[in-house]
């Protein structure tokens, strides 16, 4: 079970914004945590705590296939992001690196900065401890339940070429 | 099937695939660059295998911070380089390097009919061959070199037509910025884009990759065309082995239809700070420039350089301009010598640089300072896309950027 408070935004967050290509020059996650969300939200790293949910509007990590987005997310401590849409290729990398993304325009809409959340990755459902709602994200599909429980796409690889093997 | 369920169903053992359908795909070259490569080589050593799973099908490319601009970048692209070497995969040294999407055609590594992915978003440039080509992360592209195949989910496929003739001065890329100012950011998120249509079919393979190149600043999967006289006569001499033209079914089902007339169509310009933000050039009204950037993946190729050309030859750059000019590779520098244009550029004022993506990223060759505004013909205009924060983006055609470069402010190249 996550718990946390949410940090709000809106459309089309792009990887800029979420991590500069500036600082690519380096792939350590505490490195790029330092400079996360700096392109719109410059106090971001001063003001997030461990824990805290993400929570935006539509087509969420638009732009570069940098995976140092999701990373730059993960390692400044956000627990999961929660919007209506996200771009395709920050999709597969969140996955693939371990960090949960829920889809629920509901939530969306009645979640306001600040607000205290309780997510259930499992079942996906999510609780607003704030407002005393709750709602139901999308569930993933059977593929992808599949390559989360195995750990992200390195442990699944490594399952798959195993059974090769055999 | 429409052509890229063609592609996808022939790379999946299947003989018919359906949007929303997962499947696993082989591939049939997987590429990474300075950036994203170090990530890959890390999660691909945690895979535990020894060795790629075809080192002629894996492609890695120092092209983002290089020449190296600080000693971090030169540590990755080190730590890249050693590991091209030691897996002995296909790999292009500063000199014989060139912006990773205008080379790898160029060199023939991609061909009709492959499967593509790169840990880069404007993969999907190879799209313009007839090739299925997408974006991934690093970790994808990890496992992809061991295993030589990835998941992917079949995306339905928006069908555009462009009807009509264009106007002088525009280009593939105007067409690609009217398309994204009209269906938005995210108007073909999870789709494959499939351009045809009379105009298309006139389009230059050039232009081609330029469209295709910017699929991704619409949401797509992948942007496609399909295979005629001039893509196979591009591919002819390049090709070292055997390929494949998949076409469309008369009966394909496309998610969406929309057509365009292009004779309507005016240079665009897209706005900070969306590559959705676009307005014809002649509504943009007075912008002053600081800078003017042509080249990139997505205009840095020949004839991007010819238009530029046609346009700088003898004039001056304005005083308050800089002028930056990046080919998209050695044989396009090579190609644009000879052919005078890099005199032109000199003699105009402009600055030429060997090939590097640098300044589209913001990462050098031409940042931009607090409050400073440039003209580009790169692919997006994100807030700090080009350095400051508070810095601007324009994105035009490689004309519209010449043309303002001299009159420094944003202008048609008709003023000229």
């Amino acid at each position: 079970m996550l718990k946390g408070k949410v940090r709000k935004y809106g459309a089309n967050v792009d990887t800029d914004a979420i991590i500069p290509a500036r600082y690519l020059n380096v792939s350590d996650p505490a490195e790029l945590a330092k400079h996360c969300m700096e392109g719109i939200d410059i106090d971001f790293v001063k003001k997030a705590k461990p824990g805290d949910i993400m929570v935006a509007t539509t087509n969420f990590g638009c732009g570069s296939s940098r995976e140092h987005a999701p990373l730059a997310i993960k390692a400044a401590g956000i627990s999961c992001i929660i919007a209506k849409s996200f771009a395709r290729i920050f999709f597969r990398n969140a996955i693939n690196i371990g960090l949960p993304l829920l889809e629920c325009d509901e939530a969306v809409d009645k979640t306001e900065a600040g607000d205290t959340l309780e997510v259930e990755l499992a079942s996906g459902r999510i609780k607003n401890l704030t407002r005393g709602m709750e709602f139901r994200a999308k569930p993933y599909p059977e593929f992808m339940a599949e390559l989360i429980s195995a750990g992200g796409l390195i442990e699944h690889t490594k399952r798959r070429l195993a059974n090769r093997r055999i | 099937m429409t052509l890229v369920e063609k592609i996808l169903a022939a790379h999946s053992h299947k003989k018919k695939v359906s949007p929303g359908e997962f499947i696993n795909v082989r591939v049939d070259l997987v590429m990474a660059n300075d950036v994203t490569a170090p990530i890959a080589i890390k999660e691909f050593q945690r895979i535990g295998v020894d060795k790629v799973f075809a080192p002629e099908k894996v492609v890695m490319v120092p092209d983002h911070f290089v020449p190296n601009k600080d000693i971090a970048s030169a540590e990755q692209a080190k730590l890249m380089r050693e590991f091209a070497y030691e897996q002995q995969i296909l790999y292009f040294e500063v000199g014989q390097m060139g912006i990773e999407h205008v080379l790898l055609p160029e060199q023939g590594l991609v061909l009709p009919g492959d499967v593509v992915i790169g840990a880069d978003s404007h993969t999907c440039t190879y799209g313009a061959l007839g090739a299925f080509a997408t974006g991934m992360g690093s970790t994808d592209i990890a496992a992809a070199m061991a295993t030589g195949d990835i998941w992917m989910k079949v995306p339905p496929t928006i069908k555009l037509i462009y009807n009509g003739e264009l106007r002088k001065w525009v280009s593939g890329k105007d067409l690609i910025l009217y398309t994204i100012g009209d269906i938005g950011v995210d108007g073909a998120l999870y789709s494959a884009m499939e351009f045809t249509g009379e105009a298309i079919d006139a389009l230059s393979m050039d232009n081609r990759f330029t469209m295709a190149n910017m699929a991704i600043e619409a949401g797509a999967k992948a942007g496609i065309f399909r295979v005629d006289n001039k893509t196979q006569l591009y591919v002819k001499h390049r090709a070292e082995r055997p390929y494949l033209v998949y076409e469309p079914d008369n009966d394909a089902e496309y998610s969406q239809v929309i057509e365009y007339d292009v004779s309507a169509i005016e240079p665009q310009v897209a706005l900070p700070h969306s590559p959705a933000n676009t307005k014809p050039v002649s509504q943009v009204g007075n912008i002053e420039i600081n800078q003017a950037l042509i080249g990139s993946c997505t205009n840095g190729r020949l004839e991007d350089l010819r238009v530029a050309a046609q346009i700088l030859k003898g004039r001056k750059v304005h005083p308050r301009v800089r002028c930056i000019i990046i080919p998209g590779s050695q044989q396009v520098y090579l190609d644009a010598l000879t052919e005078g244009l890099i005199e032109a550029f000199i003699k105009a004022g402009a600055a030429v640089s060997t090939p590097t993506c640098g300044p589209c990223l913001g990462g050098h060759m031409g940042v931009l300072a607090a409050d400073e505004r440039c003209i580009s013909t790169t692919n997006r205009n994100f807030v700090g896309r080009m350095g400051s924060p508070k810095s601007e983006v324009y994105l035009s055609n490689p004309a519209v950027a010449a043309a303002s470069a001299i009159m420094g402010r944003i202008t048609s190249p008709e003023e000229i």
